[in-house]
C-alpha cells in the first residue's frame, strides 16, 4: 500500500513538474534555445506573489491574477531585447546569457530579499486533504495543482493548434525562413512564445511556493533540472509528453524516497539518464509540438 | 591570400593554407611572429620567477596564487571545450568534484595526496569516457544541462558514501603537518599542473587537430563539410577537459584540506569558468589568462560583498557576450595584432622574411614589377 501511495503522490507532484517544464519545452521548440534562467524565473514569480499579497492584500491564492500577466509582459520584453540580441549572435551566446541571467537573479534575490526560506502562506488550504482507505491521503492543493497543469497544457495545445498566434508559432518553429517569407515577423512570434513560457513558469513558481518552501537558490538547484528532466523524459517538444514526463519524474522521485529520503532526487535523475540512453527522443517520440 | 602577412587563423574557405600544401614560389608560411618569441621568453622567465616565489614571499601570497592557478586551469579547460569544440558545459564541476574525491579516496588508502594527483587526474579522464558516450549525441542546451545533471548525480552518489564523509564532508589525511612546507608543495604542484595544462592546450591547438578545432570554433557545420573529423576531435577535447578539471579538483582537495560534496560539485565553479572565459575572450588561449586576472582582482576588492560581486560579474559577462563577444583579449589583439600563443598560420610574400616588418607596410608584391 505504501508503494501505491508513493505512486499516487508522485503522480500528483508530476503535474507541478509538467507545469514547470511546458515553458522550457515551448521556448526550446520555438527558439531552439534552452533558458538556463527558467528555474530562477519561477522563484522570482513566487517572490513577486509574496510582494503582491503584501501590497494589495488579495488572498494568496489569487496572486497569480496579477503575477502571471506581469510575467507575460516581462517575457515579451526580455525576449525582444536581451534574448533577441543574444539569439542574433548565436545559440551558444543565448545559453551563456541565460546562464548569466540565472546567476544575476539568484544573487540579486539574495542581496535584496535575503537568503532565508519563504513560502506562500495559504493557511489551512495547504493541509486540507481527504483519505482513500487508511493509507492514502490526497491533499486538495496537490489535486488542484495537477488539475491546473492539465488545464494549462490543454489550453496551450488548443491555442497552438487553433488560434492565429498559435499557428504562427508553429510555423516559425517548423521553418523560420519559410514563415518569414509568408510575412510573419518571427521576432514578434518569439516574443509571444516567451510571454506564454514566462506566464506558465510564473504560475508554476506560485504553485511551488504554496506547495513548499523556496529560497533564492531553489531555482537553479532544483527547478531548472526538474523541468529539463521532465522535458527530456517526455520527449522533445510534445506537450502531452511533457505531462507524462513530469508525472514519471514525480513517481520516480517518490519511489526513490521510499528507499531512502536522500534518494528522492537521485532516482529522478537516474530515470532521466536511463531515458537518455534507451530512448533519447523521450517516451513519446511522436510528431513535434511545434 | 587576401590578407598578406596577416594571420590566417580564422578558417575561411579555400584560402586556408593547410599544413601539408606548399605555398606559392617565394612565399613563406610561419606559425608565429616576433611577439610570440618574446612571449615565449617572458613565459619561461615568469615560470622561473613563480617557481622561486615560495622562497621569497610569505605563504599567504602563494596560497592566493594557488587559488588563482586553479581558476586558470578550470577556465582554460572550459575555454577549450566551449571556445574551440563548441561544447558549452555547465557541469564541469562533475570532474572537479570527482578529482577532489579521488584524492581523498587514495589518501584513505595511505597514498600521499601529492602522489594521488596524477592518479586522480587519470581516473577523471577514465570517467570522462562513459560520460562522453552519454552526452555526445546532445547538442547545445541539452548538452549543457545534461552535464549539470551528471554533476548533480555524482554529488548525490558521493554524499551517500560514508567512507568519503557522506554529505557532511571529510578532511584530507596524509598531508604533512608542517604548514610552510605544505603550502610550498601545494603551490609547486599547482604551478606545475597549470604550466602542463596550458602547454597541453597550446600543443593541441598547434597540432593538425588544432586546425580542425579552430574550424569548429568558427563554423561547426563548415568544419564538417570540409571533412573535419568533428566527432572524434570533440571527444578528445572533452577528455582533455575532463582530465584538466580532474587535476584542478585534485589540487582543490589539497589546498582546501576539507571537502564537502555541495562545495566540490558546486555550479559556482561553472559560473567562474564561464565568466572568466567570456570576459577574458573566448576562443583564445590568452583570454582565460586575462579573464582570471580580472576575475581575481575583482574578487579580492569586492570580497566583502559576495552577492554584489556575482551580480556585477554576471551583468558584465552578459554584456560582453552580446556586444563584445571576443572579450578583453579580442579588443587588445584587434588593436595591436599581438598573439602571445599563435596557433594559426602567417603567409609572407616573397622576399619578406617575416621579421621586423610592420603589418601595415605595403606588401612587397605591390612594389615589384610584374612580368
Amino acid at each position: 500500500m505504501e508503494w501505491v501511495n508513493a505512486i499516487i503522490q508522485g503522480l500528483l507532484t508530476g503535474g507541478l513538474y509538467a507545469l514547470f517544464a511546458c515553458g522550457l519545452s515551448l521556448m526550446f521548440g520555438v527558439m531552439k534555445v534552452i533558458n538556463l534562467a527558467h528555474g530562477d524565473l519561477a522563484v522570482v514569480a513566487a517572490y513577486l506573489a509574496l510582494g503582491v499579497v503584501a501590497i494589495t492584500h488579495v488572498p494568496t491564492v489569487w496572486s497569480f491574477v496579477l503575477v502571471v500577466p506581469i510575467f507575460g509582459a516581462l517575457g515579451y520584453v526580455l525576449q525582444r531585447t536581451l534574448l533577441q540580441s543574444a539569439l542574433n549572435r548565436s545559440v551558444l551566446t543565448t545559453l551563456l546569457v541565460t546562464f548569466g541571467l540565472s546567476v544575476v537573479i539568484e544573487n540579486g534575490l539574495q542581496q535584496f530579499l535575503s537568503a532565508n526560506s519563504k513560502s506562500l502562506n495559504i493557511g489551512s488550504l495547504v493541509s486540507d486533504s481527504f483519505s482513500i482507505g487508511s493509507q492514502i491521503t490526497i491533499a486538495y492543493l496537490d489535486l488542484v495543482i495537477l488539475a491546473v497543469a492539465v488545464v494549462i497544457l490543454l489550453g496551450l495545445q488548443y491555442f497552438l493548434s487553433a488560434s492565429r498566434n498559435g499557428r504562427m508559432i508553429r510555423a516559425v518553429a517548423d521553418d523560420r525562413e519559410a514563415a518569414q517569407l509568408s510575412g510573419i515577423d518571427y521576432r514578434h512570434v518569439f516574443g509571444i512564445a516567451a510571454a506564454i513560457a514566462f506566464g506558465t513558469v510564473a504560475l508554476a513558481g506560485i504553485a511551488f511556493g504554496m506547495y513548499t518552501q523556496f529560497d533564492p537558490t531553489t531555482g537553479s538547484s532544483q527547478l531548472l533540472l526538474y523541468a529539463f528532466e521532465a522535458v527530456v523524459i517526455g520527449g522533445l517538444g510534445s506537450l502531452w509528453g511533457t505531462l507524462a514526463g513530469g508525472i514519471l519524474l514525480g513517481v520516480a522521485q517518490q519511489i526513490g524516497a521510499q528507499f531512502h529520503a536522500a534518494d528522492q532526487i537521485l532516482a529522478g535523475q537516474l530515470l532521466f539518464l536511463a531515458i537518455l540512453v534507451l530512448r533519447p527522443r523521450g517516451i513519446t517520440s511522436r510528431r513535434e509540438l511545434a | 591570400m587576401s590578407s598578406v602577412g596577416q594571420q590566417a587563423e580564422r578558417a575561411e574557405g579555400p584560402d586556408l593554407p593547410a599544413a601539408s600544401s606548399q605555398p606559392a614560389a617565394g612565399q613563406r608560411v610561419t606559425r608565429s611572429r616576433r611577439s610570440a618569441l618574446w612571449a615565449g621568453i617572458a613565459a619561461i622567465v615568469a615560470v622561473a620567477v613563480l617557481a622561486y616565489l615560495p622562497y621569497a614571499v610569505y605563504s599567504g601570497t602563494t596560497n592566493l596564487l594557488v587559488d588563482f592557478f586553479q581558476l586558470l586551469i578550470m577556465a582554460s579547460m572550459w575555454n577549450l571545450l566551449a571556445g574551440y569544440a563548441g561544447l558549452v558545459s555547465v557541469g564541469q564541476q562533475a570532474f572537479i568534484g570527482l578529482g577532489a574525491y579521488f584524492v581523498v579516496l587514495f589518501a584513505n588508502h595511505g597514498i600521499s595526496p601529492f602522489t594521488a594527483i596524477p592518479l586522480a587526474t587519470v581516473l577523471a579522464g577514465v570517467v570522462g569516457l562513459p560520460v562522453w558516450w552519454l552526452v555526445s549525441r546532445l547538442r547545445s542546451g541539452y548538452f549543457a544541462i545534461t552535464m549539470w545533471v551528471i554533476a548533480s548525480v555524482c554529488m548525490l552518489i558521493i554524499s551517500q558514501i560514508s567512507s568519503l564523509g557522506s554529505g557532511t564532508g571529510i578532511a584530507l589525511s596524509g598531508l604533512t603537518p608542517n604548514p610552510t612546507l605544505l603550502s610550498a608543495d601545494t603551490y609547486w604542484a599547482t604551478l606545475a599542473v597549470t604550466v602542463l595544462a596550458i602547454a597541453a592546450i597550446y600543443g593541441l591547438l598547434r597540432s593538425r587537430l588544432g586546425l580542425v578545432l579552430t574550424a569548429i570554433r568558427d563554423d561547426e557545420t563548415g568544419a564538417r563539410s570540409i571533412g573535419g573529423r568533428v566527432g572524434s576531435v570533440q571527444r578528445l577535447v572533452f577528455l582533455v577537459a575532463a582530465v584538466g578539471c580532474g587535476a584542478a579538483g585534485a589540487l582543490y582537495a589539497i589546498s582546501q584540506q576539507f571537502i564537502v560534496p555541495t562545495a566540490a560539485f558546486s555550479v559556482t565553479f561553472s559560473a567562474e569558468m564561464i565568466f572568466i572565459t567570456i570576459i577574458g575572450g573566448i576562443g583564445t588561449i590568452e583570454g582565460p589568462i586575462i579573464g582570471t586576472v580580472v576575475f581575481f582582482v575583482l574578487q579580492q576588492t569586492l570580497s566583502q560583498d559576495g552577492t554584489w560581486y556575482w551580480i556585477i560579474l554576471g551583468l558584465v559577462a552578459i554584456a560582453v557576450a552580446i556586444w563584445a563577444p571576443r572579450g578583453i583579449w579580442g579588443l587588445i589583439t584587434d588593436r595591436t595584432g599581438i598573439k602571445l600563443f599563435p596557433v594559426g598560420y602567417y603567409l609572407w610574400p616573397a622576399g619578406d622574411d617575416g621579421r621586423g616588418r610592420s603589418r601595415f607596410a605595403l606588401p612587397k608584391r605591390d612594389r615589384q614589377p610584374t612580368a
